[in-house]
């Protein structure tokens, strides 16, 4: 019997667990225009959850997290440009918040590498064959 | 008393890695030798004394002794008893001990089983072994002492994390870590054959078991790893280019690359230079992967057992064993001779080929990784997560595959396209076919998972025809082995492209007697009721699930654990030979109306992804057993077979 005690307790919890009021609606409800949806989607996917380890917003069950989804749904909805609406989250939370740095500044580097990677590579294996033909 | 037992034998292993160390040295010094006769009975000494030292602190675990710190502040008396002794290795300290527990244990069977390699080579490999040992003895005896007390003993033990109180953590983590060993061995090998100048097909051979076997054992560990986050962390993400994730990915793609061009260096004698460097890498990647789990110095979603100050021991003894081994190869790979030629178009080519791209995808995960520690350094705090890393390796990934599907066709030294032409004619309609199809099934479909499943569907016919031609019963195994990992490619990819690209989502609440649709697929919350565990307390939803006529009852649980407190949700997994309908039951809506969230996926061929994985295991498993099998009854002669 005892061990009810805490089920009772759990079952009130989330009302209170959260701390920041009630959970934004859009947070775990899908838009209703699939395409948007899907836009959200990949969006959501490209966003780190800044309170969790390593998630991206799209998957987890964190608070911030499920405030971020429910503003990313929103403004999908209200017919912003995904890319708008990762330059706002920037505004908010730093560069941190994205997982897909932009092709300037510090990020720069990092979209070039797998060129540099890829054609040294090649580069180096032609000299191979050609020594050894 | 055991858990001092156990010490001392740490110290007493510790010693024995010494004596290996200075009586392989000796020998390769030119010495008399007179410590000689010691190494291999130090190796078996230490092996033996390893193992009891684990399984000492096993025993502790198993009996819950609180007096030792590291049960008490990893487990309780309450677990059952399956995560009590899974909970030996579920931590930094126990982790350590399993991995030089596990490389010991390894040192004493070369010392034990390796015959085919000269005497002073296997000594110099001994000699190499010990002074790797010894470091990470160092490390545990004087960083991470997984036998320390506690006094007072406390009364209950704090308890594991959650999310590894799960059958995972009695297989994941081991199968991880005997890669990464059986990865140090083959660094050993490689820099004893460059001391004692013997880097040639008969090294080859006797590193290639280890090779294979440690790459066997990354497969099934990742796979693993991937298919528990699957179940456990309750999105349905099977792949998060997580840092601890890419940590262990790093290693097999190394590993990858080692096992086809020892392959080459043990046929053909070619590759030579370029096989000790992959060891070297991979030894490397490793180490460094080990570092970046244990440092806690990138944010990951799996990170559980970090502590900075240890993770900078583990750098060091990377930098040092690391740099060592590159100087040792940069004094002596002019010493190296060029091994046999080839052409462009040859089974030697397409192995480069497979080299090349594979570690160009090394190269790109290394840097990604990295990148944020870069960045940060100059004083900018940015994320690099999937979009970069699926946008920059699944091109080079796509065109490992295209490689893939000609070479194992291709004859050593020189071959001639047009020889196999009407396969490749066949192997490119396939392709198209595959991609058409999809697209036709599936209009919208990014391209990537169009070419994934184009290319696996023709990677799927492709990978028997080395089989073709040849009297099945007298086929060597590892041909086998070579053809099912292949073919196992295609399943592990068309599981990946049909998941990534035709995945359906509903993310509802639902009262019990409602329902959601998905894919087909009608689910009903038939009731919500609360459930009692061990040590946790859940609410578990009932639902329907039904379709065509079947019916079938999923239960998720969303559950609330005690020791330590922390909330986790059970997915529920409805497996069909088409793919998974994947249910989650939340936390209960905000508006009061006695709704609990509930979100639904149907994942097509997503157990795929890891039925494909066995596969590539098992033809490993099938190629090494060969091969064992082979060496025991007959020395090998130099005769080419995969690896």
């Amino acid at each position: 019997m005892r061990a009810w005690v805490p089920i009772l307790l759990m079952l009130a919890a989330p009302a209170f667990a959260q701390g920041s009021g009630p959970t934004p609606a859009l947070a775990n409800r899908q838009l209703a225009d699939p395409a948007q949806e899907a836009e959200a989607m990949r969006l959501m996917h490209s966003l780190r959850c800044i309170q969790c380890q390593g998630q991206s917003i799209a998957d987890s069950d964190a608070a911030m997290a499920e405030t971020m989804r429910a503003e990313v749904r929103q403004q999908i909805a209200a017919g912003q440009k995904p890319q708008d609406i990762r330059s706002w989250m920037i505004d908010r939370y730093g560069e941190w918040v994205s997982f897909e740095p932009d092709i300037k500044g510090s990020g720069l580097l990092l979209w070039i590498a797998p060129f540099l990677i890829f054609f040294a590579a090649i580069w180096l294996a032609r000299g191979l064959f050609r020594r050894r033909t | 008393m055991i858990a001092e037992a156990g010490l001392a034998a740490l110290w007493l292993a510790a010693a024995m890695a010494l004596l290996q160390l200075v009586g392989g040295l000796t020998l390769l010094r030119g010495g008399a030798g007179q410590l000689a006769p010691l190494v291999k009975p130090a190796a078996y000494m230490q092996g033996a004394l390893c193992a009891f030292a684990f399984f000492a602190l096993m025993w502790l675990f198993y009996v819950t002794d609180l007096s030792v710190l590291l049960v008490a502040s990893n487990s309780h008396i309450d677990k059952p008893m399956i995560f009590k002794l899974a909970g030996t290795w579920g931590n930094h300290e126990g982790s350590m001990l399993l991995w030089v527990a596990v490389m010991s244990v390894s040192g004493a069977a070369i010392a034990l089983l390796e015959k085919r390699i000269e005497a002073k080579t296997l000594y110099a490999t001994l000699a190499v072994q010990g002074f790797i040992a010894l470091g990470f003895f160092a490390f545990l005896l004087f960083a991470s002492n997984p036998f320390e007390r506690l006094v007072p003993a406390p009364l209950e033990g704090a308890g594991l994390n959650p999310l590894l109180q799960d059958v995972g953590l009695a297989f994941h983590p081991p199968t991880l870590y005997m890669g990464y060993v059986g990865l140090s061995i083959a660094f050993s090998f490689a820099v004893g054959a460059l001391l004692t100048n013997q880097v040639g097909p008969a090294f080859a051979r006797a590193m290639r078991p280890w090779v294979l076997a440690a790459w066997i054992f990354l497969t099934i560990g990742i796979a693993a790893g991937s298919y528990w986050a699957y179940y456990e962390l309750g999105w349905g993400g099977w792949w998060f280019w997580d840092p601890v994730e890419n940590a262990s990915l790093m290693p097999w793609l190394a590993a990858t690359a080692l096992l086809h061009s020892v392959s080459v260096l043990a046929t053909r004698n070619a590759l030579r230079a370029w096989t000790i460097m992959l060891a070297l890498v991979a030894f490397a990647m490793s180490m460094a992967g080990t570092f970046l789990v244990r440092s806690g110095i990138l944010t990951s979603v799996h990170a559980f057992a970090v502590d900075p100050e240890r993770g900078a021991f583990i750098l060091a003894l990377m930098l040092m064993y690391t740099s060592i081994a590159f100087v040792i190869f940069a004094l002596r790979i002019g010493t190296v001779k060029q091994g046999e030629p080839f052409q462009l178009v040859s089974r030697e080519g397409g192995i480069v080929a497979n080299n090349i791209f594979l570690s160009v995808i090394l190269a790109i995960v290394l840097i990604g990784t990295l990148y944020p520690l870069a960045a940060e350094a100059m004083g900018d705090k940015i994320s690099v997560g999937p979009p970069y890393f699926n946008k920059a390796t699944v091109p080079v990934m796509l065109l490992l595959m295209l490689a893939l599907l000609i070479g194992p066709m291709l004859r050593w030294r020189r071959d001639a396209l047009m020889r196999i032409k009407y396969w490749l004619i066949g192997g490119a309609a396939i392709l198209l076919c595959g991609g058409l199809v999809a697209w036709r099934l599936a209009p919208g479909t990014g391209l990537f998972p169009l070419l994934g499943i184009a290319l696996s569907l023709a990677l799927a016919v492709a990978a028997w025809l080395p089989l073709r031609g040849r009297k099945l019963l007298r086929t060597p195994l590892p041909i086998f082995g070579m053809v099912i990992a292949h073919f196992g490619i295609a399943v592990s990819v068309f599981g990946m492209a049909a998941e990534s690209g035709f995945s359906k989502e509903t993310l509802t609440a639902l009262a019990p007697g409602e329902s959601a649709e998905i894919s087909g697929w009608k689910v009903r919350l038939s009731d919500v009721k609360p459930v009692v565990g061990d040590n946790w307390v859940a609410v578990e939803g009932e639902m329907l699930a039904n379709k065509n006529g079947n019916s079938f009852v999923m239960r998720p649980q969303s559950r609330h654990f005690f020791k330590p407190e922390m909330q986790t949700s059970e997915a529920a997994l409805l497996t069909r030979w088409n793919g998974q309908l994947y249910a989650v039951i939340a936390q209960p809506d905000q508006e009061g109306d006695g709704r609990w969230q509930v979100r639904l996926w149907w994942k097509p061929f997503v157990t795929f992804i890891w039925f494909g994985g066995g596969l590539i295991a098992l033809g490993g498993a099938i190629s090494l057993f060969g091969r064992m099998f082979r060496r025991a009854r007959k020395p090998a002669i130099n005769k080419w077979e995969p690896a």
